[in-house]
């Protein structure tokens, strides 16, 4: 093919467009329907997978030592619990830092008779968290299993909110799949709006390509500039889509921000932008390429 | 053609053994009552359906061994010309003459002197830039002729092109084809117009239920409806 049929196709192709004005327009509010339902779930996922984290995150085990520990069996321990691949971070609080921690959250008077007698009820204990929140009961009976076995237990308690946090876990993980669900759904009945609409395109295009062929159009010559109208379609009904979605988004970020009593906060909007806009432009063109391609097939065997 | 047989899926014999020889600048008018089986005949011509038996040979393409990709280079070769004039409705006079060439990839220079040159012919030059539904029937179908002509076919196929047509309409476009033909291209052309075959004395193939049953240098009509 030469740089002036190239030339020729691309013409033709934006040209057809407008030609076929109405058709256009549907093909592309189509789009534009179906991309942006699948954009909304998409980003309402993204948000309560980022909030059901945000909320597992805060969850951790505290592992409160005897207060009769050796320094040797404290090391064993932490060494013990560090090298379960379940555990992301191992923190130290020390009975001291203990007590600092419990100033800072129940206020000064609950602390002062302990260091006027310099006595210390608190005990040395750590801070465990985990890679994958759903294990935490798992890993806090592991580390409650370290003491069997050993003439002077070196830990005290194992605690994490029992209960609760097994229901939390419970709670994000349904929230996950629906959206997953919600997002799959979504994207077949996008499909299914966009194949219909090019059907109805084609069929009203079908004398056109049967001309196409008797003057002696090749296939590839036919196909091209319907090809380029498709992802022209394709294209501008996702920007448009893109353009809906992010001031849409940017909006309901700003009025969140306001909303202080919010358990979690919204992913930011510039986190998200790039490759949303990528998906969503990328979404356009394959839905308009893939429609052309595979609607016109039918018709070019005349 | 040697001994073509054409039948449809539905089980009508359109064509029955025919053997026929057409010659370069020949210009030929195919006759006969509705039904005989002149579209077929038409149709094999340019290879929109394929015989069910027998052999076909236009312009050195043996058309029961053409491959698909290779049917555009033939149709290049044939302009088509119909009773409905297929022109794409959205396309003005001029851009449905040059897309004709356009599918050859014609450089444009050479396009539009060309596709100027044959609507000058059928007397359109005035009226280029009309999309098809401003334009009268008869000019729609110089329009097609035009498309038709534009890469210089060797056979023109044109399948009843007068039948929507007025009679005085109709004697236009006759004397636009027989300039065609007089310039060396071979015209194969079905009709129902007596007139027109009586007053122009040309070769007369009459088909009758798939079969040819005359075949007549400088024949007539022959039917009376």
């Amino acid at each position: 093919m030469n740089f002036n049929t190239l030339l020729r196709h691309f013409r033709e192709g934006t040209k057809n467009v407008f030609r076929n004005g109405w058709m256009s327009v549907a093909s592309m509010l189509s789009i534009v329907v179906s991309l942006s339902l699948l954009g909304v779930a998409l980003l309402l996922v993204l948000n309560l997978d980022r909030a059901a984290d945000e909320v597992d995150r805060q969850v951790e085990i505290s592992v409160y030592l005897n207060l009769d520990i050796q320094q040797a069996d404290r090391d064993r321990v932490e060494q013990e619990i560090r090298d379960m691949p379940e555990v992301q971070e191992l923190t130290f609080v020390s009975k001291e830092e203990g007590l600092e921690e419990m100033r800072e959250t129940l206020g000064d008077a609950m602390v002062k008779g302990y260091e006027e007698t310099g006595t210390n009820p608190l005990p040395d204990m750590y801070k465990v968290q985990v890679i994958e929140a759903t294990t935490v009961p798992f890993v806090a009976d592991k580390i409650l299993a370290l003491n069997d076995g050993r003439p002077e237990a070196p830990i005290y308690e194992v605690d994490y909110g029992k209960g609760t946090a097994e229901k939390l876990f419970q709670w994000t993980q349904t929230i996950r799949i629906v959206g997953l669900v919600l997002v799959i759904g979504l994207g077949v009945m996008a499909m299914f709006l966009i194949a219909n609409t090019i059907k109805v395109t084609i069929i009203a295009r079908r004398r056109e390509i049967a001309i196409m062929k008797l003057v002696g159009a090749t296939n590839r010559f036919i196909r091209w500039p319907f090809f380029i109208e498709g992802v022209l379609v394709g294209m501008t009904g996702s920007a448009l889509t893109l353009a809906i979605l992010l001031y849409a988004y940017s909006r309901v970020e700003l009025a969140a921000s306001s909303w202080k009593a919010a358990l979690f906060t919204m992913i930011p909007l510039h986190e998200i932008w790039l490759w949303f806009s990528i998906l969503i432009l990328g979404l356009g063109f394959l839905i308009g390429a893939w429609g052309s391609t595979i609607s016109i097939r039918k018709f070019l065997k005349v | 053609m040697q001994d073509v047989w054409k039948t449809y899926p539905n089980g009508t014999h359109a064509l029955q053994g025919v053997s026929l020889q057409i010659d370069r600048s020949e210009f030929v008018y195919v006759v006969g009552p509705s039904g005989a089986g002149k579209s077929t005949f038409m149709k094999l011509i340019y290879r929109e359906e394929v015989p069910t038996k027998g052999q076909i040979s236009v312009n050195g393409f043996n058309l029961g061994k053409l491959k698909q990709r290779n049917i555009p280079l033939l149709r290049r070769n044939i302009g088509v010309i119909f009773q409905d004039y297929r022109l794409l409705p959205k396309l003005t006079a001029y851009e449905n003459v040059a897309f004709a060439m356009e599918v050859i990839e014609a450089p444009r220079k050479i396009m539009k002197k060309r596709v100027m040159e044959v609507l000058d012919l059928v007397g359109l030059k005035n009226k280029a830039n009309r999309e098809p539904a401003h334009l009268s029937g008869g000019e729609q179908q110089r329009v097609a002729i035009a498309r038709a002509i534009v890469n210089n076919p060797s056979v023109i196929v044109a399948d009843e092109p007068t039948g929507n047509l007025d009679p005085e309409t109709s004697w236009g476009i006759m004397q636009l084809l027989d300039e065609i033909n007089f310039r060396g291209t071979t015209i194969v052309m079905a009709t129902h117009n007596k007139e027109i075959v009586n007053t122009m004395r040309k070769r007369v193939l009459a088909i009758e239920n798939g079969h040819v049953v005359r075949d007549q240098l400088r024949g007539e009509y022959g039917y009376e409806f």
